[in-house]
């Protein structure tokens, strides 16, 4: 009987069913959200813009918007699970058998980045008709999907377990993730911003996840890809060892 | 044979609270151990403890021989416990509930014992239900199910019964003391104190996080209450003066009722040949028999002096 595999695939295993059982609202709704953004941008902006010298607007804006969608909707799934058993008080269902700090974090990373990514297949399946899109290469594409999908869900899950009541993590993600993703350049390519805030945007991690996965589609980017992939992936394991101490120590969930 | 659980110098703080105030305490194997005391006294504060909730500020705790600490993994897995709080998750069926809560214990192909519970708590006709469709008493049973799913040696019931109908409550008992017969611990948290005496063997009083009281429950009988001979006088029948040192008069009863303290049944009839011969006619009469609800109360207000 191995206890630590079996705790770990029940807990991926319900937190993936917690919100296929929802999907109206995890999937369907942010699927519809992406696609009013390609709707109202890509008729505004698409013939006044073009980022890269070969790429339309509209194909320019379809990559960032699923990526967008997978960071949104992986740290809205490890956060909103985690308040909410906090809140309603089921969380002792899961601190109660002996689950190990370590499967609780990858059970819920992984069913964030599993959200994520149906969400971003998703927005990309609907989007994919109103542009030529291709696919330079599909490893950048995956590589980053995943990395960014599992950063945002470590971040989900250190703001689930932080907060107190709705209102905080709905602080967290309006005043953190919203912000840094919007600034991330989904809508434009930093290049298109004027020096200081060309300079600023280096300090947003969310920026290489975008232009990172950008580059699988066109392979052309604002920064080289390999930086990316550093940067993103040195983002993960801070994120992922600061959440297993938080859990390790019992941060907010063992008094 | 080593105990079931074993308690030793635990101390816990919130605050400017002390919760738990240097708590020792060892229940054997196959104990039915009942933990009592007031809101605030640091029953709940003990169990979250035992099931590693709560991290002690020090001492330390061993379930059936496991640290709750160093050996979180081992202790939990000889635990069930059944939190004082209505919990569910609301996405789910009773069934499916069940088959996580095995799964998270490193339990496949639960089917069998999960019928077995389900059929034992009468919840079978419920397995498919989602947890929102179950009333409060159901949402009851599901919990005391789920603490039971990894058939776990030692159970601990939080205040299994507030609120809970009368039919649910002997149906719980009946369940868990077949439990307890097939040699699984029982401790029982509960402010019914007619239950924890029917069901405990032993029972541990705590009152601001310290144990004030620790014994058999026939000893703690014995020691803090007696039998009791109640009696109301009819209207013109007043109380011989040889009596009145030794009785006491019940409270809103138009001073007429009193009460007797005794210890064995032959210091009855003396009591009554003494009414007899002060021409006393009795209105009614009763004999107690000693409660651990007159335990606790005269433990605490003991503590409290």
């Amino acid at each position: 009987m191995n206890l630590i595999g079996t705790g770990f695939a029940t807990l991926l295993h319900k937190e993936i069913l917690r919100f296929w059982r929802v999907s109206f609202q995890t999937v369907a709704a942010p699927v519809l959200t992406a696609m009013l953004y390609l709707l109202i941008f890509s008729h505004v902006l698409d013939e006044h813009m073009r980022v890269y010298e070969t790429v339309p607007y509209t194909a320019f804006l379809v990559p960032g918007l699923v990526m967008m969608s997978v960071l949104q909707n992986a740290f809205a799934n490890s956060s909103s699970s985690l308040i909410q058993s906090k809140v309603t008080g089921s969380i002792i269902f899961v601190l109660l058998p002996p689950i190990s700090y370590r499967s609780f974090y990858f059970a819920f990373m992984l069913a964030a980045v599993a959200r994520g990514l149906v969400v971003g297949l998703g927005v990309l399946l609907t989007t994919i008709w109103f542009a030529p899109l291709r696919c330079d290469n599909l490893l950048w594409i995956l590589c980053f999907a995943l990395l960014g999908g599992a950063i945002l869900g470590s971040l989900g899950v250190i703001g689930g377990i932080w907060a107190d009541k709705f209102d905080q993590l709905a602080g967290f993600q309006n005043f953190i993730i919203l912000p840094l993703t919007f600034l991330s350049g989904v809508f434009y390519s930093i290049h298109s911003l004027p020096p200081f805030w060309q300079q600023l945007s280096h300090f947003n991690p969310i920026f290489y996840m975008i232009d990172g996965f950008r580059y699988g589609f066109f392979g052309v980017s604002d920064v080289s890809p390999w930086q990316s992939l550093a940067i993103v992936t040195a983002c993960f394991v801070l994120l992922s060892l600061l959440t297993l101490e938080m859990l390790k120590r019992g941060y907010k969930l063992r008094t | 044979m080593f105990p079931s659980i074993s308690v030793r110098q635990i101390t816990k703080r919130f605050g400017a609270v002390q919760a738990l105030a240097g708590v020792d305490l060892e229940v054997a194997q196959g104990e039915f151990f009942g933990l009592l005391g007031p809101n605030g006294a640091g029953k709940t504060t003990l169990i979250s403890a035992l099931a590693g909730l709560v991290r002690a500020d020090s001492g330390n705790i061993e379930i059936m021989g496991h640290d709750v600490v160093a050996d979180y993994r081992g202790a939990r897995r000889q635990l069930g416990v059944v939190p004082q709080e209505l919990v569910f998750d609301p996405f789910f069926s009773v069934r499916e509930m069940l088959k996580f809560q095995s799964g998270y214990f490193g339990i496949r192909n639960n089917d069998a014992w999960i019928d077995e519970i389900l059929e034992n708590l009468d919840l079978t006709a419920k397995a498919g239900a989602n947890m929102r469709a179950l009333s409060g008493g159901m949402k009851r049973r599901v919990l005391v199910a789920q603490a039971l799913v990894h058939r776990p040696p030692v159970i601990v019931l939080d205040e299994p019964t507030a609120g809970v109908d009368v039919e649910l409550r002997q149906a719980l008992w009946q369940f868990i003391r077949r439990l307890n017969r097939d040699g699984h611990t029982v401790v029982l948290t509960t402010h019914y104190l007619e239950e924890a005496e029917n069901l405990c063997s032993r029972i541990a009083m705590l009152k601001e996080g310290r144990i004030v009281a620790l014994d058999s429950t026939a000893n703690l009988l014995n020691r803090f209450s007696s039998h009791a001979l109640r009696f109301r006088l009819a209207s013109g029948s007043s109380l011989p003066q040889t009596l009145a040192g030794r009785a006491s008069k019940e409270s809103g009863q138009n001073g007429n009722a009193w009460t007797l303290a005794f210890d064995r049944y032959e210091e009855i009839e003396p009591v009554l040949a003494e009414l007899r011969a002060a021409g006393c006619v009795l209105d009614e009469f009763e004999i107690g028999k000693p409660d651990l609800e007159e335990v606790f109360v005269r433990v605490m207000r003991k503590e409290q002096a």
